[in-house]
C-alpha cells in the first residue's frame, strides 16, 4: 500500500497504493550500514555473558557431530559411504546448520521486531538479510574447524580426498543462503497471519533434517522413498557438499538443476509475500 | 527553498475493528470453505452479512480527511486528547503505517522520534547502540562517527559509554536515545510524546535542542501533552479531535481551545479498563481536577488542587475505600484513599474528593490509576484513567533547580 517515490529533489510521497511488489532495493543499498550493524549486534550479543564466549560457535557443531557419530554411527550403525563417520556427519551438520539457522532466525522477522517496525521505518529486508549474513559468518568460522578436523584425519592416514567440485562450493553456499532466506521470509510473512506456524517451525526444521541426507547417505534411501530426495531442494546441496569435500558419490546435474530452480522459486515467492506483508503488518500484528 | 515542506492532502486512516483475520489457519480454512459452499462464514462477526467488514460499527477512522501545509522552519505543535489521531498522523508521516486515503508530500530527509531508544539492544554498550540506533534512524556510519562526541556530550554519559545500556538508569537511557535522534540533522524532525520520560532538567535541554534545530531553518512537528512546552517552542498549533483537524493557527489560540475542550470536567479516558471482581459493582464515571475553583487540564504546581471522583455503587458495602494511584514514568509513586479503613459505602452515587497541597508534584506528566477495594479479594482497578499535567513555569523563568519528581517536606540546616 505504501508507495514511496523519492525523486531527485528529495521529495517523499506517501500514499495508499495497490502495488504488490516493491522492495525498496535502492533504499536497501542506502541502509547497508544498518545490515552490518545488525549482524554485529546479533553476533556479539549471542556470547555476551557466557564463559566460553565465541568458542560456542565451534563447540555447538562439534558436540552435534560427536552425538551423531555416537548415535547414528556407532549405535545405529548407518554406513557412511566409506568415509570416517566423524567427517561424514560434520560435512552434513555444518551446511545444514547454516540453512536451519538462517531459516529459523529469519522466520521471526516480523513477530520479533513488531515493536521496532511500529516505531521507525527502514527497509524491512535488512533484518532477514542480516540474519542470513550472521549465519554465513558462523558457517565460515565452522568451516575452519572442519578443515582442522580434516587435516587431523589426513595426518592419521585416513584415505579421504576432496574432488574438483570443491571449486563450486561457494555456489553451494550461495544456494544455502538463498534457501534459508527464501523459506525464512515465507514463514515470517505467514506467521503475521497464522501464529500457529511459530510453533511448527522448530518441529518442521527437525523433520526436514531427517528428510535430508544429513545423518545418512542418500545411497541408503530405498527406491520407493527416492522421491523425497527429488522434491527436497536441500538434499542435493548437502550431498554435493559432501562430494566436494569428502569424495562421496556426486549428485547428477539434473538433480542440481531442479534444486536450484526450486530455490529460485522459493526466494521469489518469499520476496513477493514479504513485500506484501511489510506494508500492512503494523496494523494487524 | 520555496513552497511548503510538508503537504498533507485529504489524509485518512481507517482501522477495522473486530476480526479481519482469525490468526489461525484452521479458522481461515473454515471460513474459506464456508464461502466456497455459499454458506455464512462461521467466524464472521455479523452473522448473515457477508462482506460486512466495512460496516460503520466495525470501522474506526483514526484520521479523517486531514489537510494542511507546513513551511520550512515552522515549529508546529500537535495537540489533542488521547485517541484524537495525533500519533496516527505521525506514524503515517514517518512511513511506519500507510494511509487509507489521501497523500502526503515531504521534502527532504525525515527523522522521526516516535519512541526513545527504538532498537536499543540491552547487551550492547552505549557507543555500539549509538551506531545501531543512528543507522536505524537512517544515518550513515560516517555521519555518526562525526557526531559521536557531540552525542555523548549531549547525553552526559561519557563515563558509561562503554557500559552495556542494560546497566543504565532509565534517565541515562532516555538521554542517550534522544541525543542520537536530535543529532540526525534532518530537514524535518518529527517528535512524539517522548519527553514525558526523563527528568525536568533534561526535558528542558531537549526542548532547547529542538528550538535550536528549528532556528537552523529546519521544520519540527511536535506532539505533546506538555502544553507549556508546546507554547514556548511552537509558533503554530494543530488541534485534533476524533481524527479530524479542528484548528490550525496560532499556538496560543490552539492551546487555549484545547484547554477549553476539557473545561466540562475531565472524563475517564475512553480506553481505561476496570478489572477485578468488583468491576460491575462499582462504576467510576468521572474524574475532575479542580484548581482555584475551576476544572483544569494543566495544573500549576504552585497552587493547591483537588481531584474529584464521581461514580455509582450498584450495591452497598460494609467496608469499601476508593483510591487513587499516582504514577510517573511507570513508577508507582503513591496511593491516596478517600476514607479511613473500615468505612461503609451505601448503594447509589458517590463523590470522593482528594485535596492536595501546593508544591507536591514537580512539573511533568503523571498518570492516575483508580481503584476500589472492599475486603481481601474484592477489588476493582484501572490504570491510566487520567493524566495530570503540571506546567513547567521554570521553562520561562529558568530558575527551578529542583530535580526529581515530587517534593517531600524536610528540614535542612547549615553550620559553619
Amino acid at each position: 500500500m505504501n508507495r514511496i517515490d523519492e525523486s531527485e529533489d528529495g521529495v517523499t510521497v506517501i500514499r495508499p497504493s495497490s502495488g504488490w511488489f516493491n522492495l525498496h532495493l535502492d533504499q536497501l543499498w542506502r541502509y547497508r550500514d544498518l545490515v552490518v550493524l545488525f549482524v554485529r549486534r546479533d553476533f556479539v550479543s549471542v556470547y555476551k555473558q557466557t564463559i566460553l564466549g565465541p568458542l560456542w560457535f565451534l563447540l555447538q557443531p562439534l558436540l552435534t557431530t560427536v552425538m551423531f557419530t555416537l548415535v547414528f554411527g556407532r549405535l545405529a550403525g548407518i554406513p557412511t559411504d566409506g568415509v570416517p563417520p566423524f567427517l561424514f556427519y560434520m560435512a552434513g551438520v555444518l551446511p545444514w546448520n547454516f540453512f536451519a539457522g538462517s531459516l529459523n532466525q529469519t522466520s521471526s522477522t516480523f513477530v520479533a521486531n513488531a515493536n521496532l517496525f511500529g516505531k521507525v521505518w527502514f527497509p524491512r529486508l535488512t533484518v532477514p538479510i542480516a540474519a542470513v549474513t550472521n549465519n554465513l559468518l558462523t558457517f565460515t568460522i565452522q568451516l575452519v574447524l572442519f578443515a582442522a578436523c580434516y587435516v587431523f584425519f589426513l595426518v592419521r592416514g585416513v584415505p579421504v580426498a576432496p574432488t574438483l567440485a570443491l571449486l563450486a562450493v561457494p555456489l553451494l553456499v550461495l544456494q544455502l543462503a538463498a534457501l534459508g532466506l527464501g523459506c525464512g521470509i515465507i514463514v515470517s510473512s505467514l506467521t503475521t497471519r497464522y501464529r500457529d506456524l511459530v510453533h511448527l517451525v522448530a518441529f518442521g526444521i527437525q523433520l526436514w533434517m531427517f528428510a535430508t541426507p544429513v545423518v545418512y547417505p542418500s545411497s541408503r534411501i530405498p527406491a520407493r522413498w527416492s522421491w523425497v530426495v527429488t522434491v527436497n531442494p536441500m538434499a542435493p546441496v548437502i550431498e554435493q557438499f559432501r562430494h566436494a569435500t569428502l569424495g562421496t558419490p556426486a549428485v547428477g546435474p539434473g538433480a542440481m538443476l531442479v534444486s536450484a530452480s526450486a530455490t529460485l522459486v522459493l526466494v521469489l515467492v518469499g520476496l513477493v509475500l514479504f513485500s506484501r506483508v511489510e506494508k500492512s503488518f503494523v496494523d494487524t500484528v | 527553498m520555496s513552497g511548503p515542506v510538508i503537504q498533507v492532502e485529504g489524509l485518512s486512516k481507517r482501522y477495522r475493528l473486530g476480526t479481519l483475520s482469525h490468526q489461525s489457519l484452521r479458522k481461515d480454512i473454515q471460513s474459506g470453505w464456508a464461502r466456497f459452499r455459499g454458506k455464512d462464514d462461521p467466524n464472521s462477526c455479523v452473522v448473515g452479512q457477508r462482506g460486512a467488514g466495512l460496516d460503520s460499527e466495525e470501522v474506526l477512522w483514526a484520521l479523517k480527511d486531514v489537510s494542511f501545509e507546513v513551511n520550512q522552519g515552522d515549529v508546529v505543535g500537535i495537540v489533542g486528547r488521547n485517541g484524537a489521531g495525533k500519533s496516527t498522523l505521525l506514524k503515517i508521516l514517518s512511513r511506519v503505517t500507510t494511509p487509507t486515503e489521501g497523500l502526503a508530500r515531504l521534502r527532504g530527509h525525515v527523522a522521526s522520534l516516535l519512541e526513545v531508544g527504538t532498537g536499543f539492544h540491552p547487551e550492547l554498550t552505549g557507543r555500539e547502540n549509538i551506531f545501531l540506533n543512528g543507522a536505524i534512524l537512517g544515518m550513515r556510519r560516517g555521519e555518526i562517527e562525526r557526531k559521536l562526541d557531540e552525542i555523548i556530550a549531549f547525553a552526559e554519559v561519557d563515563r558509561f559509554v562503554d557500559t552495556p545500556v542494560k546497566r543504565y538508569s532509565s534517565g541515562m537511557y532516555v538521554r542517550l536515545a534522544f541525543a542520537v535522534a536530535a543529532h540526525l540533522d534532518p530537514e524535518i524532525l518529527i517528535v512524539d510524546e517522548v519527553l514525558a520520560v526523563g527528568d525536568i532538567q533534561f526535558q528542558r535541554k531537549c526542548l532547547g535542542k529542538m528550538g535550536s534545530v528549528a532556528k537552523a531553518g529546519r521544520t519540527v512537528l511536535f506532539v505533546s501533552h506538555n502544553l507549556g512546552a508546546v507554547r514556548s517552542l511552537c509558533s503554530r498549533a494543530l488541534l485534533f479531535e476524533r481524527g479530524r483537524l479542528t484548528f490550525d493557527g496560532a499556538v496560543e489560540e490552539g492551546v487555549a481551545l484545547y484547554e477549553q475542550t476539557f473545561s466540562g470536567g475531565q472524563g475517564i479516558a475512553p480506553d481505561a479498563r476496570f478489572t477485578g471482581p468488583l468491576q460491575n459493582d462499582i462504576h467510576v464515571d468521572r474524574l475532575t481536577c479542580v484548581q482555584s475553583g475551576k476544572p483544569v487540564s494543566v495544573l500549576d504546581p504552585l497552587v493547591p488542587f483537588r481531584i474529584e471522583l464521581q461514580g455509582v455503587a450498584k450495591r452497598s458495602f460494609q467496608v469499601l475505600d476508593l483510591n487513587l494511584g499516582v504514577f510517573h514514568d511507570g513508577i508507582y509513586l503513591t496511593t491516596c484513599f478517600d476514607a479511613p479503613p473500615e468505612v461503609a459505602l451505601a448503594q447509589g452515587t458517590f463523590c470522593s474528593t482528594f485535596d492536595f497541597p501546593a508544591n507536591v508534584f514537580l512539573p511533568g506528566r503523571y498518570t492516575i490509576a483508580v481503584g476500589a477495594s472492599a475486603s481481601i479479594g474484592e477489588w476493582t482497578w484501572a490504570p491510566d484513567v487520567a493524566a495530570l499535567e503540571f506546567a513547567d513555569k521554570g521553562i520561562e523563568l529558568g530558575v527551578d533547580r529542583r530535580r526529581g519528581v515530587i517534593v517531600i517536606p524536610y528540614a535542612a540546616e547549615r553550620r559553619q
